[in-house]
């Protein structure tokens, strides 16, 4: 039985009218103690409300899949988390230690990877990873290094420069950078978005037994839905910078009454109070 | 400061110099060319002249201990801008690395490419020119460590001007030792510039340097009131780039500038 989250009130911008956030019961992580918990994460560029005062946790070992449209306030939240920009308001805690007081600390166990951020092309694979390994200060880095490189198939690339590599294996030479460190919080910014199914299915499998046995919570953002359904713990819906649904990919759909997690993402970016009104 | 951290900044500065010619060459190619022809203009002087003045000491050793300053100074933007070309700033500062650690990498960096300049230097100018060292006395270290501080204190504050103004405002960086040098007393003794002009050059360290490299060559006392002026000034402007890049940077997480620099289009 979906519930309304009890903190989230929300004005449709062009209507004014109001509606909430609800919050469908998951079977998994009923409690634990999070690796990461956002409160009350507010960003204001002036008049405009990037994100707007939203709650969220993930969990050990949970995938966590941040969705919403272009322009929702995904990657706005992502780089808040990433220390790279002040929240207005609220705050992060990473394992417990506050980003905002103690930032160097919380970010020694997240890392990240994006699309939009590949590793310089002018370093070879291994010197981007030697240096980001002293930035994140991993320990017996040849044994780390070696790991990374098997787990995300970059052997044969170890002394290639990363310019001349694809998207793809720049992608996973990224994903490589991201795993370097073991962190607790685990931020990717559609990190398949430009590799090829066989490829991503294998990303998806490294990335998913990655979290079972290293006690990482990741927040997965991405536009295809059959991977999100896939890969995910939990999906949480951003628009204009709000939570307003939040579930377990697989039983969302049916629960709101459409086919396929696509279809629900497609009627909440477009109808958010038509679909909300039919499950009250 | 974790070290391993600042260590990261210089390590990839290795790593691209090592791979890269273009990166290599002008460490050296400058100043060296710049050795040569002030080396050949002081011996133009000396013999025009026909005075006891040594030119050689007192005006080539000038150019050197620019170009010095100058590299140091081109070693700390140098370093920041493979952060700039290469789009690095959103994985750099997303890591656990802190401003004051990022500054330190940028300054070791800094350290060994102009001591590379340094060195080339030193060897064209004694070798070619006769450029003796043991002239300057006691006062070399003081001078050179001066000179050190004011370049670092430039390069720190010129790459904050870059990280405000974004990847384009690098062109603002590279003419500023030529639009110092005026005012700095290289090439002229200070008597030579207008009165209000002098007032410009006093708060300028090199100024003071650059007088008392002149009065030591020439046999004068040099004062030690004016080395501790200059000694003052380099710390304070290094205090004040410090500030200042630490303006820009909390300027620059607050509004997402870190995030989308090279979009240039958050003012």
């Amino acid at each position: 039985m979906p519930e309304r989250c009890p903190v989230h009130l929300v004005f449709m911008p062009a209507t004014r009218a109001p509606y909430h956030c609800i919050r469908v019961p998951t079977a998994t992580k009923a409690a634990c103690e999070p690796v990461l918990r956002v409160e009350n994460l507010r960003k204001h560029y002036g008049a405009l409300q990037a994100v707007k005062g939203i709650h969220f946790q993930v969990c050990p070992n949970e995938i966590v899949g941040l969705l919403g449209v272009n322009g929702a306030g995904k990657t706005t939240t992502i780089s808040m988390i990433l220390g790279v920009l002040e929240p207005t308001a609220g705050s992060i805690h990473i394992s417990g230690i506050d980003l905002a007081r103690h930032r160097a600390r919380a970010l020694a166990s997240t890392n990240f990877a994006a699309v939009y951020a590949p590793l310089p092309g002018n370093l070879t694979v291994y010197q981007n990873l030697r240096v980001f390994a002293l930035l994140y200060g991993v320990p017996d880095f040849r044994t780390r290094c070696q790991a990374v490189l098997k787990a995300f198939d970059l052997q044969k690339f170890r002394n290639v420069k990363c310019g001349v590599l694809s998207s793809g294996e720049q992608t996973r030479v990224g994903l490589a950078k991201a795993m370097l460190n073991r962190p607790r919080v685990l931020l990717l910014d559609e990190p398949t978005a430009s590799i090829d199914p066989a490829s991503a299915r294998d990303i998806r499998h490294t990335i998913r037994s990655f979290a079972r046995r290293s006690e990482v919570g990741i927040l997965w953002t991405s536009h295809n839905m059959y991977e999100v359904e896939e890969i995910c713990d939990r999906v949480l819906f951003l628009s204009h910078g709000d939570i307003i649904l939040e579930g377990d990919p697989k039983s969302l759909p049916s629960q709101f009454g459409k086919p396929t997690l696509e279809e629900l993402f497609i009627s909440v970016a477009r109808e958010p109070l038509d679909w909300e009104g039919r499950n009250q | 400061m974790k070290l391993s951290r600042v260590i990261a900044i210089p390590l990839r500065q290795f790593y691209l110099y090592r791979g890269s010619a273009a990166r290599v060459v002008p460490l050296f190619a400058w100043v060296t060319v710049d050795m040569i022809l002030w080396g050949f203009m002081t011996k133009f002087l000396g013999g025009l002249a026909r005075t006891s003045y040594r030119f050689v000491p007192a005006l080539l050793g000038a150019v050197l201990f620019w170009d010095f300053m100058t590299r140091v100074m081109q070693g700390v933007t140098t370093a920041f801008f493979e952060d700039v070309w290469s789009r690095n700033f959103l994985n750099v500062f997303a890591s656990p690395i802190t401003m004051p650690e990022y500054i330190a990498g940028l300054l070791a960096s800094s350290i060994v490419t102009s001591s590379i300049g340094l060195v080339v230097m030193i060897a064209v100018a004694t070798m070619a020119f006769g450029l003796s060292f043991g002239v300057y006395g006691a006062m070399l270290f003081p001078f050179v460590m001066v000179l050190f501080l004011f370049g670092m204190a430039l390069g720190v504050g010129t790459t904050a001007i870059v990280l405000r103004l974004g990847p384009a405002a690098e062109w603002f960086v590279w003419p500023i030792p030529a639009i110092l040098s005026p005012f700095a007393a290289v090439y002229y003794p200070l008597s030579t510039l207008p009165a209000p002009l002098q007032w410009i050059s006093r708060l300028l360290p090199p100024s003071y340097i650059f007088e008392g490299m002149r009065a030591v060559v020439a046999g004068h006392h040099f004062p030690l009131a004016m080395l501790a002026a200059a000694f003052a000034l380099a710390f304070a402007y290094i205090l004040l780039a410090y500030w200042f890049f630490a303006r820009v940077f909390r300027h620059a997480v607050r509004t997402g500038l870190i995030a989308r620099y090279s979009a240039e289009t958050i003012s």
